[in-house]
């Protein structure tokens, strides 16, 4: 069914190795976070053990490796997402770091009183809330992209949404509550028809398919390592050089700057001139190698057996009586949120915990889209390419044990 | 050990007063009442106190949440009618020192006994203790105030 070695990859990943409960541990939380290979977790220790030293600073040996790692990393997520040059990406905690940065070094600066923002009625809070934060510090209005009752974005008002006043549009690629996959290339044309610029929050696309922000002509695109297999406490801004050369920095301090006088700062040269501070180098060796990771597998590999097991699991689950699916968009990925009839979803959570199984309950960061639907919150099932076809009849099996004790 | 904690967490009584909460209603007549909520799961809820002197003469709740959340809710509202405020305060203590593990005289408990099988589920001792700390807050005040678990 598919040509990835599973058990092969399996042994990638030591943590999938252990009993929960009694029970092997199913681990269905990927859109939380992603589990680390040892490829990932041996370049963080390799690093600390035989490089490690600060970057762009001395010119003995070690620091001339750390920067060479580190720099060596951020030419493989330029490739990563064929961003044009180097200069386009910046290191950044994650998603939500870099949201902010754009919000507040390229938005902020150009908003008046009046001027507009669009979002989705299906964004993460990491793409609300560092905009309502700019809106109340400017007089701005939010604006948002409705969504269907099947969790796609409703289009038809999207040229009337895009307004001479509109300063930019930040949407996600792939919807973590309900794994939607929003069409991005046709909006992101929409907008650059009324000039408007474009951010994409790729934190839940970036794990599961091939990314190529020239061909979407996004003006900035965002993403988190943790979700594919990097440490946390990493993510890559990628923005149009362009843009980034227009824009002030985001934090001052050391490594951003060229000259430092108490009359006159001269700012340091993209991409440094927004890492102020010592980066976390070891976290971006990390997602290099988590970048490695899944070439050497092949992304196209992974999305397919991935997309065959949510829609192996969308059936089975489907079939079942009383559970319902959150979220059923023609174009989704690696998510599966549901309901089941009767019971509340943590207590979905914790009779799952019992059996090994892994999975998120909650509004997922979500509560726009909890709000829509009507509920408190879902039970989330998320996929990612080391999983197997027995881990979803693990889940079926879940909520069938769900509903007998709830019978 | 996982099915008999989990059997230990969903007794057959709060089974049936999650189905069935008790004293789920509003109450207009009420002259105490707080909101409780936990952002984390998204539980909310309002207890309703009408207190006659310092007799606990009625008392509801409303609102949604789990399982654990709305029949520790039910059943702490069959367990107050009628006590009075310095009863429901020892309750309150009680209640607290069974979810976090400390030795208590559970005859004392009654009923209330059945939700010691939450402090087995760390994660879970906040939606059994939520409607406890909103009651709390609205013994503790007679105007409409706002509490939360997290």
């Amino acid at each position: 069914m598919s040509v990835l070695d599973l058990a092969a990859i399996r042994q990638d990943f030591p943590i999938l190795h252990q009993q929960i409960n009694g029970h092997p541990l199913v681990y269905l939380d990927n859109a939380a976070t992603s589990q680390k290979p040892n490829q990932v977790i041996d370049a963080v220790a390799n690093y600390y053990r035989q490089d490690n030293a600060n970057v762009h600073r001395g010119v003995h040996r070690l620091s001339q490796r750390a920067t060479d790692a580190y720099e060596g990393a951020r030419d493989k997520i330029r490739d990563f997402v064929n961003a044009q040059s180097d200069k386009e990406i910046i290191f950044v905690r994650g998603a939500t770091e870099a949201v902010n940065l754009v919000a507040q070094s390229f938005v902020r600066p150009q908003l008046q009183a009046g001027d507009e923002i669009l979002i989705s009625h299906m964004e993460h809070h990491a793409n609300i809330v560092p905009w309502q934060m700019l809106c109340e510090q400017t007089g701005a209005k939010l604006n948002v992209i409705p969504m269907t009752k099947v969790g796609e974005l409703d289009l038809s008002t999207l040229d009337e949404l895009l307004t001479s006043k509109t300063k930019i549009m930040a949407i996600g690629h792939v919807s973590n509550a309900l794994g939607t996959i929003n069409p991005i290339k046709d909006m992101i044309a929409r907008a650059h028809a009324k000039n408007i610029p474009v951010l994409v929050d790729g934190a839940q696309a970036v794990p599961h398919m091939i990314v190529d922000v020239q061909d979407l002509d996004c003006d900035f695109y965002v993403f988190s390592g943790h979700k594919m297999f990097a440490p946390t406490g990493i993510g890559a801004l990628y923005g149009k050089q362009t843009l980034l050369e227009a824009m002030s920095p985001w934090q001052g301090g050391g490594d951003m700057i060229l000259s430092v006088s108490f009359a006159h700062t001269e700012y340091n040269e993209l991409p440094y001139k927004f890492e102020a501070g010592t980066p976390n180098i070891s976290g971006a060796i990390g997602l290099g190698a988590a970048i490695d990771y899944m070439n050497n597998l092949g992304i196209a590999n992974l999305a397919a057996h991935e997309h065959a097991l949510l829609i192996a699991a969308t059936e089975k689950v489907t079939a079942l009586p009383g559970v319902r699916i959150i979220g059923t968009a023609a174009q989704k990925a690696s998510v599966l949120s549901f309901m089941i009839e009767g019971v509340h979803p943590h207590d979905v959570g914790t009779i799952f915990d019992q059996q090994g199984l892994a999975i998120r309950t909650g509004h997922h960061c979500a509560q726009p889209v909890m709000q829509f639907f009507g509920i408190p919150a879902t039970a989330r099932a998320s996929f990612a390419f080391y999983n197997t076809f027995d881990e979803i009849d693990a889940l079926v099996g879940g909520i069938k044990k769900v509903q007998e004790l709830f019978a | 050990m996982s099915n008999s904690d989990l059997r230990d967490l969903y007794q057959e009584v709060i089974m049936d007063h999650n189905k069935k909460p008790r004293n789920f209603r509003d109450m207009t007549d009420a002259n105490h009442l707080a909101h409780g909520n936990n952002p984390l799961c998204g539980d909310t809820l309002v207890v309703f106190l009408k207190l006659n002197g310092d007799v606990i003469e009625d008392v509801s709740f409303q609102g949604s949440g789990c399982a654990i959340s709305v029949a520790s809710a039910s059943l702490m509202t069959e367990a107050l009618k009628g006590k009075t405020l310095a009863e429901a305060e020892t309750l309150y203590e009680l209640v607290h020192k069974q979810m976090t593990g400390e030795k208590i005289d559970s005859s004392s408990l009654g009923k209330l006994a059945v939700l010691s099988g939450v402090k087995e589920f760390p994660a879970r001792v906040k939606c059994a203790t939520l409607s406890w700390h909103t009651l709390h807050a609205a013994m503790d005040s007679d105007h409409d105030i706002s509490v939360s678990t997290e």
